[in-house]
């Protein structure tokens, strides 16, 4: 089982080889990166190269790490109690199963992917470390352990809102996913839209690292938010020659509600445009 | 295998574990890579890098501990065309420079001496006189004699065989961020005093049980989820002889701030006076009264200072002993009012404990503290967590 990328993914060589060590080696893959450049769809994509069914995890800042294991419903068995169901004896019945629970014991080997374990608790990532290391746990309830038959491929992501713990990262394999450089960023594109013209893309792409390169953006746009704006300069049929225009009175690039997600950063647009237009006066 | 490569890792910064190291032989083993050296590059840094800031040193590292091993692969030798060298250097050199060109010899030797230097030279390069680079003297390399651009090297012109690792694409990672903060996150935790306050939204299973059993049927109670209640003064000397220690607190203060929700910061110079301020760049302009903040916040508040305490002993035991203002009560007086209203206070010194009998000033506010100062490492950080969350009468 060998990762190449997959149809709608461009994946550069360093990608390659820590995925394939993590799916070789049944390592957790950890990956980071600027927000947007494609790092919870990586999981996606490996679970399409692979066959494998995906199990996502979302994390939140409430989620708590037993609630990946699984979570004893108190309530509907005192319900049941209540109303005298049979169901009640059994408790059994009134475990639900997490998320992790689902990837140890699903029948096709799944790729599990831990999406921004940044964004929970500080003590999160180490109440999963002997789950995630020795791939089982204990069911308090009902006295059982829950083994994987067969290590899951794990994929974690994290925005690096919060460091994560030595002990944690000691288990994993890492990847920084960096913004990709113009070449990529092509490839990156012909994936998406194989049939646009070769003058849109080069004209939009010059526009979109210019705005990059502005300083003092609140939020650079990435990689997802070029296509999301070349999909709508498609979308608009806008004409070549508007993106062509090189009158530095049009700062802003046209449909920019797909690049610039702050109003702070359009009014920052505004502004150059307008000391752009008083310069050409 | 390798130990080497993990001794300079380790000294470098990067914590490398025997763990790492076995799961790099595991997947050397298991055939996880090609037998080239660009993947084993890729392979060792998904194993022993679990930071993006340290990329650029692992490069470093990798650099230094297997030079020489693969010096060609992948990438062409280079070919510069010979009349494409001589027009360039016809165009841009001055008489004078011409002639110290020559001193090397003929165009062919020139040449010759050129893919000898591009094959020799390994690193990259900036200034000097000899070698392949950028802004040099040296005839060969770019932005020294044409100013328009034509490079050896870079993008455009021709590809130097540069090494992945060589090429250190992560530079300007390192350092962006500041290193370190888990541990001292995980140190202001013992602060953290859990309450249950807002709005009930979470299932009270005891009292529901209880609940259920006494009436008979099911009774469910519901109580507000736990939230660290702990409420900081945070005071912190800047200036003068805090500058060495600015990284240490810039981490101590980015990691409070993330670890308490009830923060309220301000800072002071050298030693506490009538006023303090929350924004440097205006510190005599919005300053907060002294007064004001004892009245403010209540006597829950836990107070943590952070500063040397290094001073003129004048500073804090006379009137007028401020060094930037006419002070009309002592610094020690208003210690002491900070104190009272404040069972629960410490002291945090950055100057490590060893030194402070040398100072007279710190002697001084270590009492005023009742001994309640601790050097600002992560060992005194939890002893003043300790001594914080203790009961105050």
């Amino acid at each position: 089982m060998r990762f190449d990328g997959t149809k709608d993914y461009v994946a550069t060589d360093d990608l390659k080889v820590a995925v394939n060590a993590a799916v070789t080696l049944r390592r957790p893959l950890l990956v980071k990166g600027e927000p947007g450049t494609g790092k919870t769809v990586l999981a996606y994509e490996i679970a399409k190269a692979t066959g494998a069914p995906l199990i996502e995890w979302n994390v939140k800042s409430t989620t708590k790490a037993h609630q990946g294991l699984y979570e004893y419903d108190a309530v509907a068995r005192l319900r049941d109690g209540q109303l005298g169901d049979e169901r009640v004896h059994d408790i059994s019945n009134y475990i639900r199963k997490g998320k992790l629970w689902e990837a140890f014991t699903s029948p096709e080997l799944p790729v599990l992917l831990i999406d921004e374990i940044d964004k929970a608790d500080i003590e999160f990532p180490n109440d999963l470390l002997q789950e995630l290391d020795r791939m089982e746990f204990h069911v308090y309830e009902t006295k059982e352990t829950i083994k994987a038959a067969e290590r899951p491929i794990v994929v974690i992501t994290s925005n690096n809102e919060k460091e994560l713990p030595d002990a944690f990262l000691r288990r994993c394999f890492f990847h920084y996913i960096k913004f990709p450089d113009r070449q990529t960023m092509q490839e990156i594109i012909n994936v998406h839209f194989p049939d646009i013209q070769g003058i849109l893309v080069k004209k939009a792409m010059d526009i979109f690292y210019d705005v990059r390169d502005v300083p003092g953006l609140k939020k650079k746009p990435s990689t997802s938010e070029l296509l999301d704006w070349l999909k709508l300069l498609l979308a608009e049929d806008m004409p070549l020659d508007v993106l062509q225009s090189q009158d530095p009175s049009k700062a802003i690039p046209p449909l920019h509600g797909a690049l610039l997600k702050n109003e702070q950063d359009v009014m920052l647009f505004e502004r150059l445009a307008f000391m752009a237009k008083r310069e050409a006066r | 295998m390798f130990f080497n490569f993990m001794d300079e890792l380790r000294a470098a910064g990067i914590t490398a574990s025997l763990k790492e190291h076995l799961v790099l032989l595991e997947a050397l083993d298991k055939e996880v890579i090609q037998r080239s050296p660009e993947e084993f590059y890729y392979l060792s840094r998904a194993t022993f890098v679990k930071d993006e800031g340290l990329l650029d040193r692992f490069d470093q590292v990798f650099s230094k501990v297997f030079k020489g091993i693969a010096t060609s692969y992948g990438t062409q030798e280079e070919e510069i065309p010979l009349d494409w060298l001589k027009a360039v250097a016809e165009k841009y050199l001055t008489e004078e420079e011409m002639a110290e060109v020559k001193k090397l010899g003929s165009w062919d030797e020139i040449m010759e001496t050129l893919k000898e230097r591009l094959a020799e030279q390994e690193k990259r390069h900036e200034g000097g006189s000899k070698w392949i680079g950028t802004g040099g003297t040296s005839p060969y390399g770019n932005s020294g004699y044409n100013p328009e651009g034509v490079r050896i090297g870079g993008e455009g012109g021709q590809k130097k065989a540069v090494k992945v690792w060589d090429k250190r694409e992560f530079q300007n990672l390192d350092h962006t961020k500041q290193l370190g903060t888990r541990n001292i996150k995980v140190a202001l935790r013992r602060l953290r005093r859990f309450a249950r306050e807002g709005s009930a939204d979470e299932l009270d299973i005891n009292s529901t049980i209880n609940g259920t059993a006494k009436q008979g049927w099911l009774d469910i109670h519901m109580r507000p989820e736990r939230h660290n209640a702990v409420k900081l003064l945070l005071f912190l000397d800047v200036g003068g002889s805090m500058d060495p220690f600015v990284k240490l607190c810039e981490e101590l203060f980015s990691a409070a701030t993330t670890e308490f929700k009830n923060l309220e910061f301000f800072y002071f110079h050298n030693c506490l006076y009538e006023g303090v301020w929350k924004d440097n760049s205006r510190r005599f302009s919005e300053r907060t009264n002294t007064w004001d903040i004892l009245h403010k916040y209540g006597h829950d508040y836990k107070l943590i200072f952070v500063g040397d305490a290094s001073m003129s002993p004048y500073e804090i035991t006379h009137p007028g002993g401020s060094v930037e203002h006419f002070n009309e009560e002592a610094g020690v007086t208003w210690l002491h009012r900070m104190t009272n209203t404040y069972p629960a206070t410490a002291w945090l010194n950055p100057v490590p404990e060893k030194q402070w009998g040398y100072s007279q000033s710190v002697k001084i506010i270590k009492e005023l503290m009742n001994d309640r100062m601790y050097p600002l490492t992560l060992e005194g950080l939890s002893d003043a967590m300790k001594e914080l969350t203790r009961k105050h009468g």
